[in-house]
């Protein structure tokens, strides 16, 4: 809990799989003027159904606003909020460090051991450090990293599940019409 | 059978029950346009002067019978000028359908001449929207799109059909099943818990107010609300748009809130210990301040949209549903009682607000707009749907024409239109023939979309224009007056001859300058069949009272000096 009474919220949305929503749902989000830490979106074992995850940093009263907002839009199935529940998270990192002498190597090697981290990429001028957790330990490596030499950074933003039986999913099936399921073309709504 | 693109567009319209659309041709839509040539004897196609005209009048026909309005416009410039009509919709929740012509599929992202990102640009001010990407989906997409407008809290939809769409054909079916939507549900039944902890705080309280919004009106929901107030004697206080959701000549109802509400109104607000709040949003122009916001009311909110709810005011209890459904759950629960302490109490303020009502003073021979309004109130027998435009004069009519029945009063709430009255008009008196339909506009206002007069005069609509002419921008000059020391910047205005404009236009005209002219006026506006203008020339400096300046707390409000405190008003 932040000092405002902010804490992270992890809302989960399953959206229909077509190329305006993310645009429906970054427009909503700017428009409202909610804040987002981070947002990422991907299949799930539906072709027609998409995920997001969407990290917002504001007091428990506005992501139920946030989430009442999301599930208005028409395209949206449906809307969890991870941190009302037991959830996993994950956060993945590509960090690409400074190896240019050996004590920038052994520092980078000793670190990562003590992380769910791998050196996936070594040089003599640099070296990638791919690491999967929760976002608060990717943060820690990347700060503990800092010292030696971050020279490029990428993070996927964090997704996240809820645990147990609990299944967020749906039953719909979409609607087809004829050769036109896949033009090629930027298509809103059905 | 094999229809094409743009016939399937008309087959759908007309099994929405569509029988008029506003609109205006160009390349990107042509070729429906052909097609309206094809059904000009089934649906009637208006062509206004300005597509931002056909957005206001297919709001207007809405707003008067709550079915969808139809506008359509070619792509690039015609579908932009539609724009400020569908933000008006969307933000008083008004079922609207828009289909505009896009270029190509195969030019789509080419800037192709005329092409811009309709879909992208109306996201924010629509409540859906679509590209068509094949012929195949035109139909359902059109079925759902009006389905979408006209279900849950109603708004703006807009279709954008790619040209080469409208002239491909295929074999027509009805898409007749089921529609697919599975992330847009619609509310069922309100909880027993919900409804027994809202019946609970009802009981309990003993300052209660309803504030009766657009919500009601749109639910149907209007005899539901008068039930559950004489039941449990409990006030009503109207939002803007909630004007009609209550007789205003029903004792418990006592009038508008909020900015420039009835002072009564808002005093009630803020000593109550209790609002019930029906299908309103608590708009910054209802509430003030919200910090001092009804501070010893506990909060009912019942709203079709959930994301209203604990919004701007924090409820105690919140109700997800559709008015008429929840208020038919709570009367048969619903326990009589009587409020005389709370009632007299209102009573006191309400006789000092008619104390300082500009009516009672004497004004000499000035004609002031409040006088308007209230004289074409007696003239009509209070009977006629008023379509407002935005400004003194809006507010004037809210304040001076009491109406008795849902839908009459129409205006521009959440977006504050200027140029919304004129157009609205002409789409309220299609939806509504058989009514009397005034529209009553600014000398500001009504410039910008008066072209709308050529529409008028060539369907020879029977609308009454009504323009309260001060000469200036009225209502900022009121601001100007009160916050920024007379520095009337930008507010004066050169208007046109209104009267000769009229005839220009082949409308037929007059000028009153006198009170006792108003009569005649209103004479002169039944004895002809089309369009007519009246242009009352009012006083320039009038003012609008009470007024909570923006963001000062609901009780807070500058009144107008009771007549022994002031000369003259
Ligand atoms: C499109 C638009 N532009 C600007 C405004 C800001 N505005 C609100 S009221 C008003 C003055 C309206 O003047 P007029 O139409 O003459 O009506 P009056 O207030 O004089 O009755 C203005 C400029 C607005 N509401 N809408
Ligand atoms: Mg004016």
């Amino acid at each position: 809990m932040a000092d405002n009474g902010t804490s992270k919220n992890t809302l989960v949305a399953l959206v229909e799989n077509k190329p305006g929503v993310l645009n429906r749902v970054a427009s909503l989000f700017r428009r409202r003027n909610f804040n987002v830490d981070s947002l990422t979106v991907g299949r799930t074992h539906k072709d027609h159904v998409s995920r997001m995850t969407i990290v917002v940093d504001v007091k428990r009263a506005d992501a139920r606003i946030i989430a009442a907002n999301l599930k208005k839009l028409i395209n949206v199935i449906d809307v969890q909020n991870m941190s009302e529940q037991p959830h996993i998270s994950r956060d993945l990192a590509l960090i690409k460090v400074r190896t240019d002498d050996v004590e920038s190597r052994n520092g980078v090697t000793l670190i990562c051991e003590r992380y769910p981290a791998r050196i996936v990429d070594i040089g003599t001028k640099v070296a990638i450090i791919e690491i999967t957790a929760q976002e608060d330990i990717v943060e820690a490596l990347i700060n503990e990293l800092r010292p030696i030499g971050i020279v490029e950074l990428v993070r996927t933003g964090v997704v996240a599940m809820g645990r147990g039986i609990r299944i967020l999913d749906t039953d719909y099936e979409p609607l087809r019409f004829g050769e036109a399921a896949n033009n090629g073309l930027e298509r809103y709504g059905v | 059978m094999k229809l094409t693109g743009a016939e399937i567009i008309m087959e759908c319209l007309l099994r929405e029950g569509v029988r008029v659309v506003f609109g205006y041709p160009g390349g990107a839509i042509l070729p429906t346009y052909d097609a309206f040539y094809q059904y000009r004897d089934r649906i009637h196609h208006v062509l206004v002067r300005h597509e931002q005209g056909a957005s206001h009048m297919a709001d207007g026909f809405a707003r008067a019978t709550g079915q969808v309005g139809v506008c359509i416009a070619t792509s690039g410039p015609g579908a932009t000028n539609l724009v400020t009509g569908l933000a008006t919709a969307m933000m008083d929740s008004v079922p609207v359908v828009a289909i505009t012509g896009q270029v190509p599929r195969a030019a789509i992202g080419t800037d192709a001449f005329q092409e811009t990102d309709v879909t992208g640009v109306t996201i924010p001010v629509t409540k859906h929207n679509y590209l068509v990407g094949s012929i195949e989906e035109l139909a359902y997409t059109i079925r759902e799109a009006f389905h979408i407008a006209r279900s849950g809290r109603p708004g703006p939809v807009l279709i954008d059909i790619p040209k080469d769409i409208q002239t491909a054909s295929t074999e027509f079916v009805y898409p007749e099943g089921e529609i697919r939507l599975p992330g847009y549900v619609l509310p069922k039944q309100a909880s027993d818990v919900d409804i027994k902890a809202a019946l609970k705080l009802i009981a309990e309280a003993k300052r209660p107010v309803i504030l009766a919004g657009h919500g009601l009106i749109m639910s149907g929901a209007v005899n539901e609300v008068r039930e559950l107030a004489e039941r449990a004697n409990i006030p009503v206080a109207l939002t803007l748009l909630g004007k009609g959701a209550m007789p205003e000549n029903h004792p418990l109802t006592i009038g508008m809130m909020g900015m420039h509400g009835a002072a009564a109104t808002n005093y009630a607000i803020q000593e109550s210990d209790l609002l019930i709040a029906l299908g309103m949003r608590f708009d910054d122009r209802v509430t003030g301040n919200l910090k001092t916001y009804a501070p010893h009311a506990k909060k009912i909110h019942v709203d079709i949209d959930p994301s209203e709810i604990n919004k701007n005011v924090k409820v105690d209890v919140g109700i997800h549903g559709d008015l008429k459904t929840v208020l038919r759950q709570m009367l048969p629960l619903l326990e009589s009682k009587s409020h005389p302490e709370w009632m007299a109490r209102i009573r006191d303020w309400q006789e000092d607000g008619s104390e300082r009502d500009i009516l009672n003073y004497d004004t000499g021979d000035k004609l002031l707009g409040a006088q308007v309004i209230n004289d074409l109130w007696k003239y009509t027998g209070g009977e006629a749907i008023t379509v407002t435009d935005v400004g003194q004069h809006q507010m004037l009519e809210a304040q001076y024409y009491p109406h008795q029945r849902p839908a009459t009063m129409l205006t521009s709430g959440g977006l504050g239109t200027m140029g919304f009255g004129f157009p609205a008009a002409i789409g309220a008196k299609f939806g509504k023939p058989e009514e009397e339909v005034w529209a009553i506009v600014g000398d500001g206002g009504f410039q910008m979309t008066l072209c709308e007069l050529a529409t008028a005069r060539q369907e020879n609509v029977k609308v009454n224009i009504a323009i309260l002419n001060n000469s200036y921008l009225g209502m900022v000059r009121q601001w100007q007056e009160f916050f920024y020391d007379e520095r009337y910047q930008s507010t004066p205005m050169f208007n046109p001859d209104f009267c000769k404009l009229a005839e220009a236009y082949d409308i037929p005209a007059m000028r009153v300058t006198r009170r006792d002219q108003i009569a005649e006026s209103v004479e002169f506006a039944r004895r002809h069949d089309g369009p007519v203008l009246i242009e009352y020339v009012i006083e320039k400096e009038e003012i609008v009272y009470p007024m909570v300046p923006a963001g000062a707390d609901l009780d807070k409000m500058i009144r107008r000096p009771k007549p022994n405190e002031v000369k003259h008003g």
